[in-house]
């Protein structure tokens, strides 16, 4: 329905649709390119921790020192569980984390191997994908971060302006937002507040968090950016924030995957590969934003 | 009749193609060729970059002794079978010799007692396996670069061969023996060094007795144990699987600094 709409395709009740022009090149093209590449390091990254499915906490950690997280293959008699432990708590995760099937056989391994890239045990073909696709991420971020600068595209479309950060404006867009109803109309023409905070929390923490993380695991790095050991309080430790940062960025993924889809799959995937995106301007007649229903 | 066929054809033609997407979709992809040459661009754009950023000298995190591991894991090889090494280590190490040899001007033999009277570095240094944990440990050994120095490298040397006494993986071929290689600008940092003592104590067999080498800004792969011949090369290709170690013949990146 909303693909034969055009700017003079006049409905009324609902106002009219205009096009407008949302997403840059860039931003679309590095979007896409961030898909791959997240996509790609997440899966070669479980290939990569399963090597070693425990996290430390500290300079050093190895088989004899306390960890953090662990997945491991318990024998019980003939069977195999396997179990994950966080701090002190223990589950039993078989099948899926510590154990899981290969070739129809359990097999000890810490993320299953329809996660894993590639499937099988093979740490370093995971690296040398994780690396590979590593450097094109950071490529990408670098572009990205400098259009976002000098083209003012933080400037203009991701940062809050002082009314939006005020504490009612942001309780009445959460509420909004749980129960999946979106601005419409001229509000719907920038991000919201929810959207530019999370947004700035991605692309200015997460994102770089993974890279310190990640370089900060390297024993060349660290010879170049010892300060790196201090910020994160050791290698095993960046190992770990590794790992909790990506949980994080899976969060995120969800997430906004999730409000991509309730807020309208065909508008916001349009507006992501052409740039051009469909808001409803309102009707002549007054109506309250907030008072507009689907 | 033939509508039915067609559909059920479709129907289990479609469910195969899925499945084969599906479940090994990627694999296809990681082993393929042209796939695997276009990713081992990284590891030269890794080294290009961390050189250029390292400098030749700048140095590996040194730590205290309160650092050191309770536990240092060891890995690899924890006691080398052959008759060689058996008859060697009964002697406590008396009768070997670190040979040193390839491209130098004065190929040279090395007892124990000679390496342990020359001057010596001592560094706290952490070793990182490449399937990410770490172990903090206390190092005593000379350094390559002396060594090196006084045996004389040929002008065509580029890279230096750590030649091992474990056989890791027994192969009817003998190309299971365990190596390792460096470039110039490691072999000559000031905290490479041939380890004879770790935390005070001579060297276990577990961590690689009587010598075992230190790279401190690369993986533990790179920090080969059981030393019994160090070799100046012009290039890695002649050695076993060309790829300069052990690991690096099975898929690991030869410049393991991340």
């Amino acid at each position: 329905m909303d693909s034969t709409v055009t700017p003079t395709g006049i409905k009324p009740e609902r106002g009219a649709k205009t096009l407008i022009r949302r997403h840059s090149l860039t931003v679309r093209l590095s979007h896409w390119l961030n898909v791959l590449c997240m996509t790609v390091l997440l899966f070669s990254g479980l290939q990569i921790f399963n090597a070693h499915p425990s996290l430390y906490w500290g300079m050093y950690g190895a088989d004899n020192d306390p960890s953090i997280l662990s997945m491991e293959a318990v024998e019980n008699g003939d069977t195999v569980k396997g179990v994950t432990k966080i701090g002190s708590l223990t589950f039993d995760t078989t099948g899926i984390l510590g154990v899981s099937t290969v070739d129809g056989e359990p097999a000890a391994r810490g993320f299953p191997a329809w996660i894993t890239l590639p499937s099988y045990q093979d740490l370093a073909t995971g690296r040398r994908w994780h690396f590979f696709f590593a450097w094109l991420f950071v490529i990408n971020g670098v572009i990205y971060m400098a259009y976002g600068f000098f083209a003012r595209h933080f400037r203009r479309d991701l940062l809050p302006t002082a009314d939006e950060l005020k504490p009612a404006n942001l309780g009445h867009e959460i509420t909004e937002h749980a129960r999946l109803r979106f601005p419409k109309g001229e509000k719907a023409r920038n991000y919201n507040a929810l959207q530019k905070l999370t947004y700035l929390l991605v692309i200015f923490i997460l994102l770089p968090v993974m890279i310190a993380t990640g370089l900060t695991m390297s024993p060349g790095f660290d010879a170049v950016a010892p300060w790196l050991l201090d910020l994160f309080g050791g290698r095993q430790s960046a190992r770990t924030l590794h790992f909790v940062t990506a949980t994080a960025l899976i969060a995120f993924v969800l997430v906004h995957v999730v409000m991509v889809i309730a807020s309208g799959l065909f508008n916001n995937m349009r507006s992501m590969i052409t740039g051009r995106y469909a808001i409803e301007t309102e009707p002549s007649s007054v109506g309250h934003q907030g008072e507009l229903t689907p | 009749m033939s509508r039915l066929i067609t559909r059920r054809r479709f129907l289990i033609g479609s469910t195969l193609t899925a499945s084969a997407l599906g479940l090994s979709g990627c694999d296809v992809l990681v082993e393929n060729p042209s796939v695997q040459q276009a990713l081992r661009m990284a590891e030269g754009l890794t080294m290009r970059t961390q050189r250029l950023l390292l400098g030749d000298n700048a140095l590996a995190r040194e730590f205290t002794a309160a650092d050191i591991s309770p536990v240092f894991r060891a890995n690899g090889t924890s006691m080398p079978d052959g008759a060689q090494y058996q008859e060697l280590l009964s002697k406590q190490f008396s009768q070997w010799q670190l040979e040193i040899g390839g491209l130098v001007e004065r190929p040279t033999k090395l007892s124990l007692a000679a390496l342990k009277a020359m001057p010596a570095r001592t560094q706290i240094t952490r070793h990182d396996c490449v399937e990410g944990w770490s172990a903090i440990g206390q190092w005593t050994g000379v350094p390559l670069g002396n060594l090196l120095h006084s045996v004389g490298l040929k002008p065509e040397a580029r890279y230096i061969v750590f030649h091992c006494a474990d056989e890791f993986e027994k192969t009817l071929d003998g190309s299971g023996w365990y190596y390792e290689s460096i470039d110039l600008v490691d072999a000559f940092h000031p905290q490479t060094i041939l380890a004879h003592s770790m935390n005070g104590h001579d060297l276990e067999v577990a961590h690689g007795a009587p010598l075992r080498l230190r790279v401190e800004r690369q993986l533990g792969y790179k920090q080969a144990k059981y030393l019994m011949r160090i070799e100046a090369v012009a290039d890695l290709s002649q050695l076993y699987g060309g790829n300069g170690g052990f690991w690096e013949d099975r898929g690991y990146e030869w410049y393991a600094g991340i």
